[in-house]
Order: C-alpha cells, then structure tokens, then sequence
C-alpha cells in the first residue's frame, strides 16, 4: 500500500519533471493585441512598441516600472542645459553582425523622426532635437530651450542598422532588415496568425530563459483565456477582471498584477454655452460652474465601481498618476463618496432639481469602458443629473469625440476617457488633457472639454523647462492641484490596474506600460 | 390571422377541399393542428409575442431605467435578493439588470426588429415583384437581375457592410435588414405572380380596361400571399438570428437596450468564470424563438403549398 | 453561349464597378482612421503628417478617382494598418479559409446526403422526424452561440480539442496547408463543424426532397421490378439523380460559407479573410475593406458563371437565359 503511494508519487514526480522539459525553451503567448509591423519606426504604439523591444535596443531601456536604466547607452549626463552627452556600449552587434556605434544612434533618429509611412511617428521624441556624434562610441544631442524630458524621449527610440538605410517596412516585416541588437531575432511573422522569435546569442545584456518565444494574437478575451485553460498557450495578458477571481483559486495558474500609468477620467464641457447633451432648466450649461463638477465627482461612488464592476481590480484615482510616479501631488485625496454634498452644491448652483445630460464612451477601449459608464450614469442619476449612457466602438467614438480646438470643439459634452503616460510623469497628460488648446505648443490636444487656465499653463511652462528634478517634480504638482484640485478641469475615477495569466511556475514582473514582455516572464 | 385565411383560400390544398362541410379557415386550421410539434410551436410563439408586446406589464423591472439599475447588483446568481429585498429569479447581469426583465425586453427588441424589417421588407419586395412580373420586358429584366445579384451574396456580408457603414441602433439594423431581406419577397411574388398573370381572368380584367391598380392588388396579389407567408415567417427566423449574430460581431444594437443576441454576447465575458447564467439563459430564449418560428413557418409550408421546398 | 457569357461578364464588370464605388464612398463616411493609428500623446502636428501620408487630404473623390486608376492595374491600395498591400495581405489569409470552408463543405456532404436519403426513403419511420427536427435546429441555432458552447465543452471543460487558433502548417504545392498534421486537424474539427452545421442542414432537406421525389419515378420502380438489390438502388439510380441538385446548391452554397466564416473565424480566432475582414471594419482599415470585398464580389461572379454553364451541361433543358419566362 506504502509501497504503492510511493510509487505513484514518484511517477508523478517524474512526469512533471518531464513535461515541462520537452517545452521548457518555448513559451508560447497569447496576446490581445498584434504588431502593425516588425519595423520599429513605423508605429508608435504599445502593440507595436512592446514587440519591437525584444528585437530593438534603445539607448536607454525603461524597467517595469518605467525607471531608466542603461542600454546601448552606459552613461548620460546634461553638459548644460540644452546639451546632454551619452556614452555607447561598446562591443555590441547587430543581429546581422554588424557592428554598432555613433552612425547608427544618428540615422535611428533620423529615421524615427522621419519615417514617410509611420502611422504614427516618432517625432514627438525627436522633435526640436540635434543628435550629433562625437566619437565612434560618444554621442550628443542638444535642443534650443533647457529640456528636462531628454533621458526618456530617447528611451522611447529603438536603434537600427545605419546598413539598412533606405529600407522601409516591407523589408523588416519579411525579415530581410529586421536586425537589431536585442535579445531576440526574428524568426517568422505570419499575420494574424503566429509571431515567432529565437533567442540571439550575442546580446549585450543579461542570456534570457527561452529559446524561443511564440506569440499568437487571440483578440478575445475570453477566446484567450480559453486558450491557456486548454493549455494552447502559456501565457495570456489582458485578463478581464471578471475571471481573475476565479482564476486565483486555480491552482495551475499563477497570476501577476500591477498598477498600470493609465488613468480613466471624465471630461466636462467648459466651453459652450449652449451644449447640444445637456439640458438644463435655464438653458444654460451648468458644467461651467465649477461647483457643478466637483458635485459630479462627490456623486460618484468610486469604491462600488473598483469592486463591483472592476471586480476590486482598479485603484481609485485622485489625480493622473498612481502612487510611485514622479511628480505626483502629496496633497490631492481621492475625493469621498457623498451623494448629499453633492446634491449640496448643486442646488447651491442653482440646480437643486438637476438637468440632464448625455454620458459617451468608448465600449472596446478601456477595461469594462461601457459598463463603467452604465454605473456612471447610474449614480449620477440618483442625485437628480439623470444621465444616458451612450457608448460605441473606439473606431467611431474617437473620430466623434474628436477635438480641434474652441473654434471646432467636440460633438460631446460629457465623455469618459483614459489616459496612459508614456513619460512616467505627468507633463504629459496636463499639456494634452488639461493645457489650454493651442497648436503650435502641441497643447490640448486630447483637452475634450477644453478646459483653461493661464495660472495652470504658466505652471506647466515653467516646469517643462526646468531641468532640476526635485523643483520640476513640485511644479508638476503643483499645476496638477490647480488643474484637478481647485478647477475639477476632469474628473479622474481610477488607475486601470492590468493583469497577466500563466501556467503555474511562469511569474511575470507586470509592467505600468501594460506591455507583454516575452523575457520577463520567468520560470520560479 | 383570420384575414390572412380566407384570402389563402384558392391554393387550398387538394384534400381540403374534399372535406365540403369546413368553411376554408376551419381546413386551414385543422390541416395546421395536424402536427403536434407544430401546434406546440405556435403556442409557445403565441406566449412569447405576448410577452413582447406587454413587456412594460409583466416584467419586473423596467431593465432601462437607470434610477431602477445598481451597479451593486451586478452579476448575482439565480435566485439571489437584491440590497432592497427584490429577488432575481434568474439572477442578474453585467450592468446589475434583473435578467428576467432584460430578457422580456430583449425579446421584445428582438422579436420586433425581426418583424417591423420583415414586414417593411416584404412590402417594398411584393411591390418590386408584382411591378416586375405585370409590366415584364425590360423593367422585369433589370429588377430580375438586381435581385439575382443581391441575392447571390450572402445576407451576412451585405448586413456587416452595410452596419460598418451605417453604425449601430435598432433603426440602422432594421434598414440593414430591410435590404438584405427585400430581394427574396420580390422574386417569390414575381414567381407566384407570373403563373397567375397568364391565367384568363387577368387578360379578362386586362381586356377590360380596369386599371393596372386594381389589377395588381385586387388580382395578382392574393395569389401570392401563401408563398409570402411562408417566406415572411421564415425570413423573420433568419432576421433575428442574423441580428444577434451581427450584434454578437459587435456591428449590431447599443449595449444599453440589449437584444437577445447581445445578452449573450455580453455573458459571454463571465461564461469561463462560472456565471453561466448571463449567457445561458437568453441563449436558451433565444433558441426557442427562432426554433418555434421556424416549426411554425415548416408547417405553414406544408399546408400552403406542399411543392414550396427550400 | 458565348454570348451568354459575354453578357454575363459585361454585367459582372458593371457589378464591380457599382460595388467599389458604394464601398469606397461608404467606408469613407465611418469613423476616422488617423484617430485609429495615432498615439494618445500625438500632437496636431503628427496628426496632419498621418493624414497626409494615408492621402486622407484630398478631398473623397479625389481618392476614388486614385483608388480606381490603380485598381485597373492591379493595385487596391496599401493596407491603412500594416502598410503593406492590401491584396497581398488578403491572398495571405486565402488558404486559412478555403481550408476551413472546403472542409465544411465535404462534412455537409458526408453527413446530410446519408440522412437525407434515409428521411426521403422512409419518411414515416421516427429515426427520419428526429433527423428532420434535428436539422429545423441546426437551421436555428445561431452559429455563434453553438461556437462559443464548443469552445466551453470541448476545450475548456472536457480538455479535449485545442480552443483557438490554427494549427501547425505544412506546405503543399506552394500553399500552407494544415490538414495534413495532427495538430493541424485537431484545430480544424471545431470550426469545421461549426460551419458545417447549418450547411448540413440543407444537405439533409435537399437529399430528402430530391429522394422523395425519385424514388417515386418510374424508371426507379423499373430498377426495382427488375429484382436489383435495394443498396444498389439507392447507390447507384438515386444517388445519380439527387446528386444534380445538391451539387449545384452546394456549389453556390460555397460563397456563403467563406461569408459565414467571417463568425466562425471570429469565435475561434481562425486566421482567414472572415477574421481579416472583422479586425479591419473595427481598426477602419479602409483599403482592406475595399480589397475584400472586390475580391468576393469576383469570386461570387465566378462561381455563379461557372455553376450556371456547368447546370446547362448536366441538364439540357436549361438554356442560358439572363431571365427566364
């Protein structure tokens, strides 16, 4: 009987130390989303972004937690304050063989810069910037006004041959030009199908776990958590919140969940008059008074929503950024749920009866975007704003919502909407989100309620062109407490908050950039 | 349904008219409740039209009435109570709605997309097909061949362009319905009214001067209904399961006034963590709908028109 | 007949034309595709670079007036997503779904004509009313729902067959194909039967009326007064006959199964055109769109042709009409 337990175990032992070594080089991904390309110019975006760092180095790498870190780069430093000098790694390969230095950080900015098929560019990194080299492996690039955000635009530009000038995307997403100096090479690409990656021998940095990692996009949740139930995947991100408890008490799969730099907020209307989605007793639009938005963020029972309908997977959010970030406020507070001081201040407006209004967003954009709207409109209408959710694909919703400033403001008064930082700070969303419009700056661009301060913008000025850390940081803070604070310019509801899924034994440092990193998912 | 008898009287079938004592809706009738399976269909599809009709009478909630929907009920299991003491037999979905409610509306929204483009559909389509089978010639050449080629292609290809185009709402599905649907009403009331047009009252009536009016809705039209019904009822089965298919694609109805089709689509989300309910049951509604209509529209096939095979 | 076809490619040409010019204005009112492309941290600056680069500056007609000078030698456009051409991009995913259809097509066949025959010979017996109800289901279940429950059944909870996805390819005659490896069939059955069922439907009702209608025909009778085995009968007398029918359906059924693999490629994240074509509606990738649907726009063409001509062939009562009576 002993014996026979025994025996058993043992087999038992054997197979799981078995199995897994047949696979143990491969990881195989699920993902939800797919590249657009291999080229990692060609579109700057997270799907994209998050494929081309296995293959492409940059300068310097941004760690899970968006902190900089050494790349291609070993140093940097600002000589003054509109030059900043970077030593190059030296001894590095391209996956061709070639080898790497000064020629190729200057024709990658080039080219990122100026890519004539880039979806989306990255020119917002190089803009207003001379990259010049020194020496073959000393490089510096200078800009006309002090420019505190150096070190991370130039994390966000990926390097590539200078042997492969002139080719375009084509070239990289067959695999001709796709060499980089990353930890992976690229071993085939088939659209919409399968993603497969080799490990390249020759990287610079830290030998990787996997052999080989394969991605397939699986853009349905549920198809992609199927998936690696099935066991055709090892590995799944975007895991809808409703399946996470359930999951954890699965005891074949582990479960990694971090905080993500994504904040879901909403705009109010501070611009028209006369708004076609809300209609008040005297005509008017209320959501100008600045008492009638805090009395919208007072209404809103941000506890109910993280629990009921992000499933407790959600922190509510006070400001733009998540605790940790650089340039947060120590003074903002998540505002507490009180739907009688809500009701307070606006009969104190002068809507003691309410008015009513429209509710847009987005339905496949945002973690449970529409359902958050259903709950939105859900409280607001229980302290007399009866509002109607109206919600519809990103791809209709984003040209709608559409902002080109006061003279062509958006078609909606009321919208939710999210907002990641790629900077890891938050210049970002207070010059698009907040700034007043203005193109020239690239100001207000996403400001869909076209909310305005001098006093903020003056703020805000000041510290995109400070280049000391400890003074930026409380300027930082500083406009974001007028902006939020004092204006209640938007109203944030929460940190989206992102998890990965994997087979038990596969742990995941989740990233606040909500990328898929294939090399950072280990065995324990 | 009894105006609709007695027009159907000239293609009784062969065996009815033997029976002299019945008037032709009694034949009509008890040739349909002659299959079990059928008469079973037609009481459910009753029970169920019903329910559609007084959806605002009998269901619970009212599921879009967002002062009656808390998010703090959402995705409880069948039976649970909610925080003001009402029970949710069936439990209650994503948003926190009352699944027995949102599935008599959602009904009710499928049911009735189904039939006002049904309707509609068949309307313009015997219009079309009449026109082509009296005037004939060219004008039944061109229509003849539009339909040929709106019907050689697929009604969900037509109905996913046409939605990408047109966005979502119960009105863009109903118009994108109407015109994958029309082509069929046409060319089986050009096929019913081309036998009929050669018949001799019509060149009688023809002879006779009476007006090309009269002649095409007095005459011709009756003929065709039989056939008509039998497509119409089967088209509306295709309709609505076409509209929770497209919704289910995400091209169909809002999310906030869901159909049936999008209760499932939505439940689908919580199907792998356990909450089978969301989706399950207005599947299960969803089944029944469209299988009674089509047992219903089976059996009207065979007592109209037993030669009419699909 | 040469004019037939001839007409018959006239119009085609006509059909096509139509049909651009509706989807290119059509596509071209919904949505925004630079909002689509562009990153949240893009400026005004950016977004005018995009739309210029896409030759979204020009006014619609303009671009409709480019799309078909370039369409007229083979060019439909570059993909607004991937930036490759949208041709190329589509024939990649061809095998994927001609693969899934085709397999689709051979399951209708080998389960619904057997059953059709069956209920046609013996329609009284209650093995033919389940056969007949069963096949009133497969009409009605929506093949999205019946996809889902597979997935659930067969993968999730019973572990037996792999969710999603495509199997592991290998090439024949150039093609990736993936019915030749285990694993490759085991990702196709749940499709495959997914797509078939309501095709297997019709096969059942055509194979019964078609039966129904022979066995009552004399030269049928004939075979059997002359004392031929029952088996041989149904092999050889019926099976000819019924055959005409359900090849020529079967035949213009085939475009509605690439159609209505647009849903079964969805639920199982089969990597064809009907996947293509439902990613590129929601990401707005216009000249994808376009591409499609002129290429199914020749196909069907093609296929209605073909079946036609072949129908006057098996059958010589049909002549080649545009429109009959």
């Amino acid at each position: 009987m002993h014996f026979r337990k025994t025996l058993a175990l043992a087999a038992a032992a054997a197979a799981l130390s078995l199995a897994p070594a047949a696979h143990a080089q491969t990881l195989t991904i699920g993902l939800g989303t797919e590249p657009t390309s291999i080229d990692p110019h060609y579109h700057n975006l997270g799907p994209n972004n998050q494929i081309a760092q296995h293959f492409f180095s940059r300068l310097i790498e941004q760690d899970h937690k968006q902190n900089l870190s050494p790349g291609l780069a070993t140093s940097w430093k600002a000589l003054n304050d509109t030059t900043w000098e970077f030593k190059l790694r030296k001894g590095v390969k391209f996956h061709d063989g070639s080898a790497f230095d000064a020629d190729d950080v200057v024709v990658s900015f080039h080219r990122g810069g100026n890519h004539p098929n880039a979806k989306s560019s990255f020119g917002l990194y190089t803009k207003g910037k001379t990259v010049k080299k020194i020496d073959s492996h000393t490089i510096q690039i200078s800009t006309e006004k002090p420019y505190p955000l150096m070190p991370v635009d130039v994390s966000n530009i990926h390097i590539v041959s200078d042997k492969n000038q002139g080719k375009w995307e084509g070239d990289y997403n067959n695999g001709s030009a796709a060499h980089g100096t990353g930890p992976y090479k690229l071993g085939k690409w088939v659209k919409g199908e399968v993603l497969e990656m080799v490990r390249y021998d020759g990287y610079h940095g830290p030998k990787p776990h996997w052999a080989k990692i394969v991605i397939k996009p699986i853009k349905s949740a549920p198809s992609r958590l199927a998936a690696l139930l099935a066991g055709d995947v090892d590995f799944i991100d975007q895991v809808p919140t409703v399946d996470i408890a359930r999951l954890k008490k699965n005891p074949n799969i582990e479960l990694s969940q971090g905080v993500s730099n994504r904040v879901i907020y909403l705009h109010m209307d501070q611009l028209r008059d006369n708004p076609q989605y809300i209609k008040a007793p005297d005509g008017k639009n209320p959501m100008k008074d600045v008492r009638v938005r805090k009395a919208i963020s007072k209404a809103i029972n941000r506890a109910a929503i993280v629990e009921r309908v992000m499933e407790g997977i959600a922190i509510p959010a006070g400001q733009l950024l998540p605790e940790g970030f650089f340039g947060r406020s120590s003074n903002l507070k998540v505002e507490a749920y009180d739907p009688e001081g809500a009701k307070k201040l606006l009969a104190e407006a002068g809507y003691p009866n309410g008015f009513s209004a429209t509710l847009h967003g987005p339905n496949n954009r945002y973690i449970n975007d529409a359902k958050i709207v259903e709950a939105i409109a859900q409280m607001l209408t229980r302290i007399g704003i009866k509002t109607t959710p109206d919600t519809m694909p990103k791809s209709v919703y984003f040209k709608r919502g559409k902002n080109k400033g006061p003279k062509k403001p958006p078609e909606w008064n009321f919208v939710l909407v999210g907002w990641g930082s790629g900077t890891g700070e938050p210049s970002s969303p207070l010059r698009s989100l907040l700034g007043t419009y203005d193109k020239t700056k690239g100001w207000g661009s996403s400001n869909r309620g076209l909310h305005s301060d001098p006093e903020m913008d003056k703020i805000l000025d000041q510290a995109l062109s400070t280049v000391d850390d400890t003074k930026r940081a409380a300027l930082l803070a500083k406009a974001t407490e007028i902006g939020i604070g004092r204006n209640q310019g938007i109203v944030p509801l929460h940190y989206q908050v992102n998890t990965w899924a994997g087979k038990k034994g596969l742990t995941y440092k989740a990233r606040t950039d909500e990328r898929t990193v294939g090399y950072d998912v280990t065995p324990k | 349904m009894n105006t609709v008898a007695e027009q159907v009287e000239p293609l009784a079938t062969p065996e009815a008219i033997e029976a002299k004592v019945e008037t032709p809706f009694q034949r009509f009738v008890s040739s349909f409740l002659a299959s079990k399976v059928a008469t079973a269909a037609l009481v459910v599809l009753a029970v169920l039209i019903f329910m559609a009709i007084f959806a605002p009478l009998i269901s619970p909630t009212n599921p879009y009435d967002l002062a009656q929907v808390s998010v703090l009920d959402s995705k409880l299991p069948p039976g649970a109570k909610s925080f003001d003491g009402m029970t949710f037999w069936l439990g209650t979905d994503g948003a926190g709605r009352d699944l027995v409610s949102a599935m008599i509306y959602g009904l009710r929204i499928s049911l009735g997309v189904g039939v006002m483009s049904g309707i509609v559909a068949m309307a313009i389509g015997a219009a079309i097909g009449l026109i082509a089978a009296f005037y004939g010639g060219r004008v039944e050449n061109v229509i003849m061949r539009i339909v040929d080629i709106q019907l050689s292609f697929p009604a969900i290809l037509v109905a996913l362009i046409l939605l990408a185009i047109l966005g979502k709402g119960v009105d863009k599905i109903i118009i994108a319905l109407i015109i994958v649907q029309w082509a069929y009403y046409a060319r089986t009331v050009r096929g019913s009214a081309l036998v009929e047009r050669n018949k001799e009252y019509i060149e009688a009536a023809t002879c006779l001067a009476i007006g090309h009016r009269r002649i095409l809705f007095r005459h011709l039209l009756p003929n065709c209904l039989p056939p008509l019904i039998v497509v119409g009822t089967i088209q509306t089965a295709h309709a609505i399961s076409l509209e929770a298919t497209l919704s289910f694609l995400g091209v169909g109805l809002p999310v906030s006034e869901p159909s049936l089709g999008l209760l499932i689509s939505n439940g689908f989300d919580y199907m792998l963590s356990g909450k089978y309910w969301i989706s399950f049951f207005p599947g299960v509604a969803l089944l029944v709908t469209i299988v009674s209509i089509n047992l219903v529209g089976d059996q009207l096939r065979d007592v109209l028109n037993p030669r009419l095979e699909r | 007949m040469t004019v037939f076809i001839i007409r018959r490619l006239m119009q085609s040409i006509l059909v096509v034309f139509v049909m651009s010019f509706l989807v290119f204005g059509g596509v071209n009112l919904v949505g925004d595709p630079v909002e689509m492309m562009v990153s949240d941290e893009a400026d005004q600056e950016e977004r005018e670079r995009v739309i210029r680069s896409m030759g979204l500056d020009k006014p619609w007609y303009a671009q409709y007036g480019i799309f078909v000078a370039n369409a007229l030698q083979g060019d439909l456009g570059k993909s607004f997503v991937y930036g490759e051409q949208a041709l190329g991009i589509i024939v990649q995913r061809m095998p994927a779904t001609f693969e899934l259809a085709l397999a689709a097509l051979l399951m209708a066949i080998v389960i619904g004509i057997p059953l059709g025959v069956f209920a046609g010979l013996k329609p009284e017996a209650r093995t033919s009313k389940v056969i007949m109800t069963g096949s009133i289901l497969g009409f009605s279940l929506p093949t999205f729902w019946v996809g889902l429950m597979f997935i659930m059944v067969f993968a999730v909870v019973l572990g037996w067959l792999p969710s999603t996805g495509r199997g592991e390819t290998v090439q024949l005659m150039g093609i990736d194909v993936s019915f030749l490896t285990f694993d490759g069939l085991s990702h196709l059955l749940l499709p495959a039967v997914n797509l078939a069922l309501f095709k297997i439907s019709l096969v059942i009702r055509l194979a019964r009326a078609g039966t129904r209608e022979i066995v009552h025909q004399d030269y049928i009778k004939f075979a059997r007064a002359k004392g031929l085995s029952q088996e041989r009968v149904i092999l050889v007398h019926l099976m000819k006959n019924i055959m005409i029918p359900v090849v020529t359906v079967l035949g213009l059924e085939f475009g509605g199964l690439i159609a209505f693999s647009v849903v079964t490629e969805t639920v199982f994240a089969w990597p064809g055109m009907g996947k293509l074509i439902i990613d590129s509606i929601q990401s707005l990738d216009r000249p994808v769109i376009v591409a499609y649907l002129m290429i199914i726009v020749l196909v069907f063409v093609v296929i209605n042709l073909v079946v036609d001509v072949l129908y006057s062939i098996l059958d010589p009562r049909v002549r080649l009409q545009d429109v009959k009576g």
